[in-house]
């Protein structure tokens, strides 16, 4: 796989997470994670099922709030914002589900429509076509326009639902799994689609992932979670190069 | 050693059964607990919805579509069920009537069972089962592939847009399907009663109104709305706080329909007993 990424160099961070903790019940997900990303970069969180890394973005969008700790994007402290002050934030943030979550009832253009017509309310009806457009086109679906989710394939509803995040021009990406229950040149479509928003749209990605060529593909940077804390930090190089048996066995 | 056996056997006997004892303690303890905290979320949520209700940004273009979609979803289930609730009381009725010598009451008897007690129930209970349910798969699923986070993170309350249109659709629309199911049922009981004879249509309806008095229709409206209110309520609660995985679907739209049933009942009973006090 061919992909090219975007080198980082400066060193300005747009959510910086402090020492949080969650647990469900008797069961300790996350363990005292503190991790930064930084602008511009793409940063890919590894781990095993269950270790945590869903919960980890679900408590930065504010789905899901931290035991202890706190969570800064761009300075404000998500764990203290109420509604307005979350839903301030949101807009500035693009969500990708694991299941694409595009809407059932609602055609693609309207699944499209329906964070543009909230997030940019000043857009006429022909800009935001215009939008919807011009991202459909990027996805590579432009076709797609008056489709129902239940019409198109798992990839395509990947796209549709990256299509549908980068809509309101996000300046965080944030991926749940983008690549799982993809067939391999799917999986690598979806990696060059993540590169090529980060290009186009200069925004810092959180990709969470456990599919090793995803994570090589997109990385600037990576974290290894285990156990619901930080293992292992560094760039595609430490990760390859490393001689920890776990780190082996997950890159094998 | 032969001689401490029985008592070693009772002791370990007696520990054995206060275990178990201690178990099915914490298993009732932990069930009042869900009950508990069963109703305190429904208090939540109620609490919620009213604060929601009235915030600025109220989606009036998704309680329209709700509106129509209970409205366009019910109503030949309800149109049938009207007639054949009509075309029933009748028959049913007429013989005793027959024997008391009363059969030009029929057309108020029918009218006055309608509107006061037949309609709103039936018409709340098929509701419970048509809509009830589907706002509890239709939220159930909507929760199981995330797309209530999905809205969430688009900057839209979804208890806004999704849970308050939804009920205050219910709560308005019943009524008014009550109102459309009473009309039928009385058209249906004129039909019924021209198959054994010969009734105009104005005589039917003089006596079928001449009976009817303003205190039969009212409580039975008010109380169509507290039905709505109840299918839409449970029906979202249900759907809203459903689990995780696919089987919470049919778990949640399975319990919205036999628990907005059987809080239609109760509510009807409550709405009886306060309307008996007040027009006595």
């Amino acid at each position: 796989m061919k992909t090219e990424q975007t080198e980082i160099k400066n060193t300005e961070t747009v959510i910086e997470i402090n020492s949080i903790s969650k647990s469900f019940g008797n069961q300790e997900v996350l363990k005292n994670i503190s991790l930064q990303l930084l602008k511009g970069e793409n940063l890919v969180i590894l781990g095993k099922s269950g270790s945590g890394k869903s919960v980890l973005i679900k408590c930065i969008v504010g789905l899901l709030s931290p035991d202890s700790g706190n969570i800064q994007v761009f300075g404000k402290d998500v764990t203290t914002s109420n509604r307005k002050d979350m839903n301030e934030l949101r807009q500035r943030i693009g969500f990708l589900f694991q299941s694409g979550a595009l809407y059932d009832s609602m055609t693609v253009k309207q699944n499209l429509e329906f964070p543009l017509r909230r997030i940019k309310k000043q857009l006429t009806q022909k800009e935001r076509d215009e939008k919807i457009n011009e991202v459909l086109e990027h996805v590579g679906l432009a076709d797609a326009l008056h489709k129902m989710p239940s019409q198109l394939s798992g990839g395509m509803r990947k796209r549709i639902s990256l299509a549908r995040t980068i809509v309101v021009d996000p300046m965080i990406m944030l991926y749940d799994e983008p690549t799982t229950g993809l067939d391999p040149v799917t999986s690598n479509e979806i990696s060059e689609l993540i590169n090529e928003v980060q290009r186009r749209y200069k925004t810092s990605s959180i990709i969470i992932t456990h599919d090793i060529k995803c994570a090589i593909a997109t990385a600037n940077r990576m974290i290894m979670i285990q156990d619901g804390a930080v293992y292992l930090e560094g760039n595609s190089a430490v990760f390859e190069n490393a001689t920890d048996p776990f780190i082996k066995t997950f890159f094998n | 050693m032969k001689i401490l056996d029985p008592v070693i056997k009772v002791t370990s006997f007696a520990s054995a059964q206060s275990v178990i004892l201690s178990e099915k303690t914490i298993a009732k303890t932990e069930e009042a607990n869900n009950f508990l905290t069963d109703v305190a979320n429904v208090f939540l949520f109620i609490t919620s919805i009213f604060k929601e209700t009235f915030s600025r940004d109220f989606e009036f273009k998704e309680f329209f579509r709700q509106c129509f979609q209970i409205g366009n979803k019910t109503l030949p289930l309800i149109s049938i069920t009207g007639i054949i609730m009509g075309i029933v009381l009748t028959i049913q009725s007429r013989p005793t009537l027959l024997n008391f010598g009363a059969v030009t009451m029929l057309p108020g008897m029918v009218a006055v069972s309608l509107i006061r007690e037949m309609g709103p129930v039936i018409t709340a209970l098929i509701c419970a089962g048509k809509i009830g349910s589907g706002m509890g798969a239709e939220l159930g699923s909507m929760k199981v592939t995330e797309q209530i986070d999905a809205m969430e993170v688009s900057s839209t309350n979804p208890m806004r847009f999704l849970v308050v249109t939804r009920v205050l659709a219910a709560t308005l629309m019943i009524p008014l399907l009550v109102l459309y199911a009473d009309a039928l049922g009385i058209l249906g009981s004129w039909a019924a009663i021209n198959i054994k004879g010969d009734t105009s249509f104005f005589l039917f309806f003089s006596q079928a109104f001449r009976h009817v008095e303003f205190m039969d229709f009212i409580p039975a409206f008010i109380k169509s709305f507290l039905f709505g209110a109840v299918i839409g309520l449970i029906g979202c609660f249900k759907g809203y706080n459903a689990g995780r995985g696919t089987e919470s679907v049919g778990i949640a739209a399975n319990s919205a329909v036999v628990l907005s049933s059987l809080l239609v009942i109760i509510t009807d009973m409550i709405a009886v007993q306060i309307t008996d006090m007040l027009v006595k």
